[in-house]
């Protein structure tokens, strides 16, 4: 009871009449910024932070973490509406919800995405309320080599984002992961694959580079050649009566909502995990457990309401590292813990003993936010959509602006923009050669994070391999994603054997292309 | 209804910020940033250098001592190399500043990556930071002479958890190993953040850590402090000995100085400067040191040059023994 007696008193002060005005302003400039490929909830709160002196720091709070959830929230808009994911956590929404677009279902899509992200973030809201202190431990047990295994298994889930050509999948993660060795090496500190001495290059590639570049570009190009001769515009009307009737058949998806909730906070709760892996496994698991598996990736309704629910529960779950072990999970929560050190807090295992009014009094304005948050993004679905409704030859030049800008503008590199430039045109025939583009940008962000545990682990367990399979999380985590890995094969198999005539129909079809 | 309330919300923003960047600050002289001012630290998130940039970022901004905001962004990759490349590419930048570590001058002299921090502007040293051995509160070590038992029991499997190698952690680790002729296997992460949790998870058996960096573990009792490498005994630890006493002479400090790119213009030089000098004077700067054993001795312009490149030429050393 003592829990609820806290919570009551953080929200005595969230729903003052002050502090929900600043709820609604944070959550729609988090939103817009959100909205805007190459700016983020990074960007959002890094501009704001310095606002939040001029009121009080209960409201500070308020006002950060309503950005935070707005921006995550519009990440998912772009990704709906232009196809470029605005961030990394926001690459598994293109899938089907570009797909959704395209057939003229936007507004459902953007509505399923706004329903999914307050299921997400409320769940999991909820799930910190009561574990958060107990839950720390957790996120201690995990050390380099259950790193590891939780981000093979976050890989194995892209054996089925690719359709059904395999070859061309494994294809394109390798890509990702040679892009992925350029740079510094983290161990040794030494140089790699730098194209002689390009100093723009020991950063590394960023996946903000390579999604705007095979996305974006790459997406304008190869639709100016597809709708050359009848410019297609999306038919994207949309009345009141749509939206309460798209909000209906959200109860449908019950199954795939709570799914992704937990999943998405267990996974953000780590500190090395975040939201990307946890929406990327949330939507392999969606697709692995449908029934229909065959309709994700060509605009399943379904494909964007797993991810979007993770992504939210899991940018909620990687403020618990944060709060309780001072340990930042994402660069968003980096500077979030920035703030809380100029309000004289530091986070760590005592500050839920300590500064029990703050602790509490930002949970409940995690509430407070979070139903703003939808309320807000539902109401301004209209003007999102209206913006599809441009002319093909305006919108495209929009694009291609927001695309050099977003690229250039995080780290103020031309060398960034001719990057873009490049990734685009290799996404325009990469697209046309019908390779998958979504493993190639996966494994760019998965594949550093990989590397580092993988070698941590073996130079503490003296280059013993088993190490991974010795402890048992890890191995739990092996384990599943070697199950995770054969399903699908196991399903290929059977399928093909049913339907032999289907297959061998498919196959000249192949050759034909290939010569 | 909608239009109107993003109207709002626009102009609440604007005015907010006008009425920040409006606010001018107290620095007198003719040069004043004209856009963000980008922090950078050399090291990842939750460690030392970056708690203390986040520390300074919240300084300058509560007590308004520049008219823009400052930007911190961590480049941690390859030892700070990231960084100090970054940071030779900003050439004439009047709006970048540098959080560094010993590493300014370690990795440059451990690999070619075409640095030489005497080209940099020095702006100034804010402090010098400690080093403590650090075990997990669950274990049996109580003294030195246990530690060194345990790791040398343990033949070379003893896993030192710190941050990228040949940085300052690994030197200490050196230094230990010299000293006592045990082995370790050293293991890199990204900042002490992350090195700070793998000790409570128990996925290391020590660390040097700085103090700052284990502060919160150990008021809750997770970790041990076992030894210091400073001259003298720390006010925050009084019973922890340092290794000097104990007849060891591990002494190593780690500075946090500020630096600029190379040809940043004076008039921005002689800004900055004046911006650590009024920082190192706030109250809340001179707790943090206290509460967090750093030493404040602050030091700036080409006195500091003078301390780099010393410094720089006694890693050559110590890099030289310890490789």
């Amino acid at each position: 009871m003592d829990l609820l007696t806290l919570l009551s008193d953080g929200f005595a002060t969230s729903l003052s009449p002050f502090n929900l005005m600043i709820v609604i302003l944070g959550v729609t400039a988090g939103l817009f910024i959100g909205a805007m490929p190459g700016l983020g909830s990074v960007n959002g709160v890094a501009i704001v932070l310095p606002l939040t002196f001029i009121v009080p720091p209960a409201s500070a709070i308020i006002l950060l973490a309503a950005i935070y959830y707005g921006a995550m929230y519009g990440g998912a808009i772009s990704s709906i509406l232009l196809g470029i994911p605005g961030a990394s956590t926001a690459v598994a929404t293109t899938f089907d919800g570009r797909p959704m677009a395209q057939k003229g279902e936007a507004a459902l899509a953007l509505i399923a995405a706004a329903f999914a992200s307050f299921v997400g973030g409320t769940v999991a809201v909820i799930l910190f309320t009561l574990f958060a202190v107990p839950l720390a431990d957790v996120a201690l047990a995990f050390g380099p080599a259950e790193e590891f295994a939780l981000v093979l298994l976050a890989f194995t889930t892209f054996v089925g984002l690719g359709g059904d050509d395999i070859l061309k999948t494994i294809i394109m993660i390798c890509l990702g992961l040679v892009l992925s060795t350029v740079g510094l090496d983290l161990i040794s500190g030494q140089p790699r694959l730098i194209f002689g001495d390009l100093p723009g290059f020991y950063s590394g590639v960023s996946f903000l580079v390579l999604a705007i570049g095979v996305y974006g570009i790459g997406e304008v190009l190869y639709t100016i050649e597809t709708s050359k001769s009848n410019p297609t515009v999306s038919n994207a009307k949309i009345t009141f009566k749509d939206v309460i009737s798209g909000l209906k058949t959200m109860r449908r998806y019950t199954k795939t909502m709570s799914l992704g909730s937990f999943l998405g906070f267990f996974v953000g709760m780590l500190p090395a995990a975040g939201a990307t892996p946890a929406s990327l496994m949330a939507y392999g698991l969606a697709k692995q457990t449908s029934k229909k598996p065959e309709t994700f990736g060509k605009g399943n309704i379904e494909g964007v309401v797993a991810p979007e629910t993770a992504n939210n529960a899991a940018s909620t779950g990687s403020l618990l590292p944060m709060l309780t072990l001072g340990i930042p999970g994402s660069p968003t929560t980096a500077l979030l813990l920035g703030g809380m050190v100029m309000w004289g807090l530091m986070p760590g295992p005592m500050l839920f003993i300590d500064q029990p009014d703050f602790v509490w009094g930002l949970i409940s304005s995690l509430y407070t936010a979070n139903v703003a948050a939808v309320l807000i993004n539902i109401a301004l679905i209209p003007l999102f959509v209206w913006a599809l409704r441009m002319p093909f030859s305006v919108l495209c030049a929009i694009v291609l602006v927001l695309c050099i800008v977003g690229g250039f503008a995080p780290n103020q590199k031309m060398h960034d923009v001719w990057l873009i430039v490049v990734f685009g045109f290799a996404g325009y025939f990469l697209r046309k050669a019908d390779y998958p583009l979504a493993p190639l940008v996966l494994a760019l962000v998965l594949g550093p994070l990989m590397e580092k545990s993988f070698r941590q682990t073996l130079i503490a367990e003296q280059g013993n391999i088993f190490a991974f399979i010795e402890r048992p999380l890890s191995a739990t985590f092996i384990f599943l994603s070697l199950l995770f890995f054969i399903w699908p094969i196991v399903g290929l198999l059977r399928k093909s054997k049913q339907e032999h005539p289907h297959f061998s129909s498919k196959r000249p079809n192949f050759s034909r292309q290939n010569s | 209804m909608v239009y109107k309330s993003l109207k709002t919300s626009i102009m609440g923003l604007v005015a907010g910020t006008s009425m920040i960047f409006g606010a001018n600050a107290a620095i007198a002289g003719d040069w004043q940033p004209q856009k963000p001012i980008t922090m950078v630290i050399m090291a990842g998130q939750g460690g030392g250098a970056d708690r203390i940039a986040r520390l300074f970022q919240s300084i300058i901004q509560k007590e308004n001592l520049a008219n823009m905001p400052i930007l911190p962004v961590n480049k941690g990759g390859g030892s700070g190399a990231e960084a100090l490349r970054f940071l030779k590419d900003q050439e004439g930048d009047a709006h970048t500043v540098m959080a560094t570590l010993n590493s300014y001058y370690t990795t440059p002299l451990r690999n070619d990556i075409g640095v030489d921090i005497a080209e940099f502007n020095p702006l100034a040293r804010m402090a010098m930071d400690t080093f403590v051995l650090w075990v997990n509160a669950d274990s049996d070590i109580k003294t030195l002479d246990d530690y060194v038992a345990a790791v040398s029991a343990a033949g070379g499997n003893w896993k030192m958890g710190g941050t990228g190698t040949g940085q300052e952690d690994s030197l200490v680790t050196a230094m230990l190993e010299k000293e006592f002729g045990i082995k370790h296997t050293y293991v890199p992460f990204k900042g002490g953040g992350t090195v700070a949790k793998n000790l409570v998870g128990n996925h290391i058996d020590s660390t040097v850590n700085n103090p700052a960096e284990q502060m919160g573990f150990w008021k809750a009792g997770k970790v041990r402090p076992i030894v210091a490498f400073t001259p003298d005994r720390l006010d925050v630890f009084p019973d922890v000995p340092t290794a000097k006493e104990l007849g060891h002479e591990i002494v190593y400090w780690m500075q946090r100085s500020f630096v600029a790119p190379k040809g940043m213009p004076t008039a921005a030089v002689d800004y900055y400067t004046e911006l650590f000098e009024k920082l190192a004077a706030t109250e809340e700067w001179q707790t943090y040191a206290k509460e967090k054993a750093l030493v404040a001795d602050m030091i700036t312009g080409s006195e500091l040059q003078d301390y780099f490149l010393d410094e720089r030429a006694k890693h050559k050393q110590i890099l030289a023994s310890s490789e």
